[in-house]
């Protein structure tokens, strides 16, 4: 549905206006995966192959930042996920927002932190929604949301002291 | 009396409703602090059946992991099928014949209204009326033989294929949908006469368990629960998939917010269902239900992809990270109940026990699909 | 001598009529569920099910008995004993026929209201005595329940009293005429609110007995079995037999007030075997209203008592009163 360019395009680029400095909006790599350190910016994707329209990759300190703007354009934080990416020794996590006002609009934003220290800031105090789905990457990746209000054992029973997603994780 | 001394006088004690509890339709437990019969804060806790889904998906390839879908919600199995297939062609570039994407719809629809039914007489029967429950069965019991005679399975569907599904329908299952669909139509008056019209069904529904728009936005909330709070937002208008955008069909949207409004958009959402399986019926071409080349051993490209279905509870959508092998780099599963249920804290702040657990049960929410 | 043979066939009448009710009741429940319910209901266990009852009781006392930790023993184990006793006490009052009382008193009546209001006590007893919190909010439900329910079904009860002149039940049934207009349901001449009276009396009549709509003592969607959760085998079968005994006894005293207990309705042949007619007519209406419709809330409950039924009664006393003053 990529009918409704003008709108979501005037979207994300304040995101990267207010959001970061020196990234640049690069939308003209498509098809970059193989080139591994992915920079910082916003791609448009193209919805029928990835399923998102807009693809944005951001600092892990703007993160709280990119939400209160998608808040502000009324979005829904729709999941949190996070990947290890043990070679590169990062931890990504993914947010999926999507605007289910009217005309359909997908965000993905994502951000990479360091996987020796897992810090990212939390964003449940924007969206409610996201205090489980954080707590459950905190739970099974060991990222730390930093100002979470309730970090503890959720799926997993209380005395779990392993990660089982991490990739280096042996049952 | 002072508020102070009234705080003070006030004395709390904590109620575990769960986790093996009639009202929490599974293993789901609710530690209530309760200040007599009025709730001070009700929090969820979830895990009594987790079965780590997202790993499994990350050591099984993409073929091996069919059956966790008909494990999530054990009640819509189909949509969630669904779901893992289109993310799959999506990734792959698979081209799908159109009689299996309508064979899809029409699978998916009759186990939304099987959903739908139970979820209705479960939740009468939260609320102390167990005749429903039975006349809701009766209903759902055809559907159960109708799915099980081109599915193979009752409950935990396994039936979608990439690029297509594993079983052509055939006249029988035509047919006995339309006998299904023609003896169904006129129970649904049937029922909002038996229920709906009640005096104490009312009573006990209307203004209960009130959300607004914008928290079920910041929840993430979606399906019934976000079509009961006014917002007309439903993946298969919005964001069309398989063949629904051919097929004609209203979304039912009640502004009430409260639980009566959740509970109708569930009855209304019945109707339309066989509206969708009349049409698609009609239109249903004919050709294979399997596409020609699905290589045996995918191997999707690099890169992450989203697909997003509407389950009988909301949203289900999947993110998969993949990393070019024949196994999932990150398999995501989002959940529709994990968010509708996370607003209850929020929502049912002082609440009355019973109310917070009509509430509770207009949430809808199926357990195995929370704790994945 | 005479008298105590008497008594003693009395004794075993009540004990053979409640046990057979207490039995068969459940059995016709469920036997009506599941007619209600486009199912058959029971029907393995002997012809249409009926040997039942034999096979329930039979498990509920094979089972054994479990006093959980943090119960307070002796009020654990005495709460379903002292449901039953009441229930079993007042079927001395009731008249079955004109001759067929076990004991005619003349303030039958005031005996009924001051055993049937027992069993709350013993609701509470037992709820607080388990030791389980979903047992104590039950217990202080149906006490609050019971308190709110006695009120109106006692004023309403009075009216009756002031047309009749008497507290003796059977007296009662005897002024009610041998035809169908002159039973208490439709003396309009009394009060034009006696159909009025009826409704409320057997509003009262179904919360008291906690059933469905009013069953919050045991609302399995809340509070799992109630008062009985931490009961089983016969402790649990004693709290579910003098339920279905409430209910005989109230279904008993509903129609000795408003039904004209034994009279026939077309002045042919009174006796016994229409007290019994009507008596179990009212209880399939009970079995009826339990399996169509769902539960208030506890808010709705205390609600409807205080804030219609209890201001309607009292004006309904007064009414009654300034018929019989005026006419």
């Amino acid at each position: 549905m990529p009918a409704e360019q003008p709108q979501e395009a005037a979207a994300p680029v304040e995101v990267q206006a207010e959001g970061e400095g020196e990234g640049k909006p690069k939308p003209k790599a498509k098809k970059e995966e193989d080139a591994p350190p992915r920079k910082n910016g916003l791609i448009e994707t193209e919805y029928a192959k990835r399923g998102a329209h807009l693809d944005v990759q951001i600092n892990p300190d703007q993160v709280v930042s990119a939400a209160e703007f998608l808040d502000g354009e009324g979005m829904t934080l729709e999941m949190v996920t996070g990947v290890d990416w043990i070679k590169e020794n990062q931890f990504e996590v993914i947010y999926d927002y999507s605007y289910t006002g009217g005309q359909l609009l997908r965000v993905v934003v994502r951000a990479r932190v360091d996987r020796n220290k897992p810090d990212i800031a939390t964003v449940c105090h924007i969206f409610g929604g996201a205090n489980w789905h954080e707590r459950e990457t905190w739970e099974l990746l060991g990222i730390n949301f930093v100002g979470h209000p309730q970090l503890e054992h959720f799926l997993l029973p209380e005395d779990a002291d392993f990660f089982p997603l991490r990739k280096d994780f042996k049952p | 009396m002072s508020s102070l001394a009234q705080s003070q006088l006030r004395e709390t004690f904590e109620l575990n409703i769960g986790p093996q509890h009639p009202a929490t339709h599974g293993v789901l437990r609710i530690k209530v602090v309760m200040d007599g019969e009025y709730i001070v804060r009700a929090e969820p806790i979830l895990g009594y059946i987790h079965r780590m889904h997202e790993k499994m998906g990350e050591n099984r390839t993409w073929n091996q992991f069919w059956p966790n879908m008909g494990r999530l919600d054990y009640l819509s199995a189909i949509a969630y099928n669904h779901c893992y297939a289109c993310l799959v062609e999506r990734a792959m570039g698979i081209e799908v014949p159109e009689r299996a994407e309508y064979i899809r719809v029409i699978t998916a629809e009759l186990n939304r209204i099987q959903s739908h039914l139970l979820g209705f007489g479960a939740y009468i029967m939260d609320l102390g009326g167990f005749t429903p429950l039975m006349y809701a069965m009766d209903e759902r019991e055809q559907i159960l033989d109708l799915l099980e005679s081109v599915t193979g399975s009752r409950l935990t569907y396994c039936y979608f294929r990439f690029g297509g599904v594993y079983n052509d329908i055939d006249d029988d299952f035509i047919t006995g949908t339309r006998a299904f669909i023609k003896r169904f139509r006129p129970q649904i008056p049937m029922y909002h006469k038996l229920v709906t019209g009640n005096v104490i069904l009312m009573d006990r529904l209307n203004g209960v368990g009130p959300i607004s728009a914008d928290l079920c936005r910041k929840y993430g909330a979606t399906g019934p629960v976000l079509r009961g709070s006014g917002v007309n937002f439903d993946v298969r208008r919005n964001e069309p998939y398989g063949v629904y955008p051919e097929l004609d069909f209203d979304i039912p949207v009640y502004h009430e917010c409260d639980s009566m409004a959740r509970y109708m958009v569930r009855m209304d959402e019945m109707v339309q269902s066989c509206r969708i399986i009349e049409n698609a019926l009609n239109k249903l071409p004919e050709g294979p239900v399997m596409a020609e080349k699905v290589p045996k051993a995918l191997k999707p490209p690099k890169g992450d992809f989203h697909f997003a279905v509407e389950a009988a509870r909301g949203t289900f959508s999947m993110r998969t990270v993949s990393d070019g092998t024949n196994t999932s780099y990150r398999m995501r599963l989002r959940s529709p109940t994990y968010s509708n249920v996370s607003l209850f804290e929020e929502a049912s702040r002082g609440m009355l026990l019973s109310d917070a657990l009509a509430f509770l049960g207009s949430l809808d929410p199926v357990i195995p699909e929370m704790d994945r | 001598m005479n008298e105590l043979i008497r008594l003693l066939a009395y004794m075993l009448g009540i004990a053979a009529f409640l046990g057979l009710n207490l039995a068969y009741l459940g059995w016709v429940e469920r036997k009506g569920a599941g007619h209600f319910q486009r199912r058959t209901g029971p029907k393995e266990v002997g012809p249409y099910g009926l040997l039942q009852p034999l096979a329930d009781g039979l498990k509920l006392m094979s089972k054994q008995l479990v006093v959980p930790t943090n119960a307070d023993r002796p009020l654990y184990m005495c709460a379903p004993i002292l449901i039953m006793v009441p229930s079993v006490l007042l079927f001395v009052a009731i008249p079955f026929g004109e001759h067929l009382v076990p004991r005619e008193f003349n303030f039958g009546l005031i005996m009924m209201f001051a055993f049937a209001s027992m069993a709350g006590l013993s609701i509470l007893i037992g709820g607080w005595g388990s030791g389980n919190k979903y047992s104590l909010i039950a217990g202080t439900r149906a006490v609050s329940q019971n308190v709110a329910y006695e009120i109106p079904m006692l004023i309403t009860a009075i009216n009756i009293v002031l047309i009749t002149g008497s507290l003796d039940l059977n007296e009662i049934v005897r002024q009610q005429g041998s035809y169908i207009w002159n039973w208490n349901v439709f003396r309009l001449d009394k009060s034009i609110l006696m159909p009025v009276s009826f409704l409320v009396f057997f509003i009262c009549s179904l919360a008291e007995t906690n059933r469905t709509p009013f069953d919050l003592g045991e609302c399995e969607g809340e509070l799992v079995a109630g008062y009985h959760t931490e009961y089983g085998g016969m402790g649990f079968g004693l709290f579910m037999m003098a339920e279905y005994a409430n209910l005989v006894i109230g279904c008993s005293l509903t129609t000795v007030l408003f039904l004209g207990g034994w009279q026939c309705p077309f002045g042919l042949f009174p006796g016994p075997h229409w007290f019994l007619l009507k008596m179990y007519f009212l209880i399939w209406c009970f079995v009826w209203i339990r399996w169509t419709y769902p539960r208030t809330t506890f808010w709705g409950l205390l609600n409807l008592s205080w804030k219609y039924l209890i201001p309607f009664s009292l004006v309904n006393l007064l009414l009654t009163a300034l018929f019989i003053k005026v006419f």
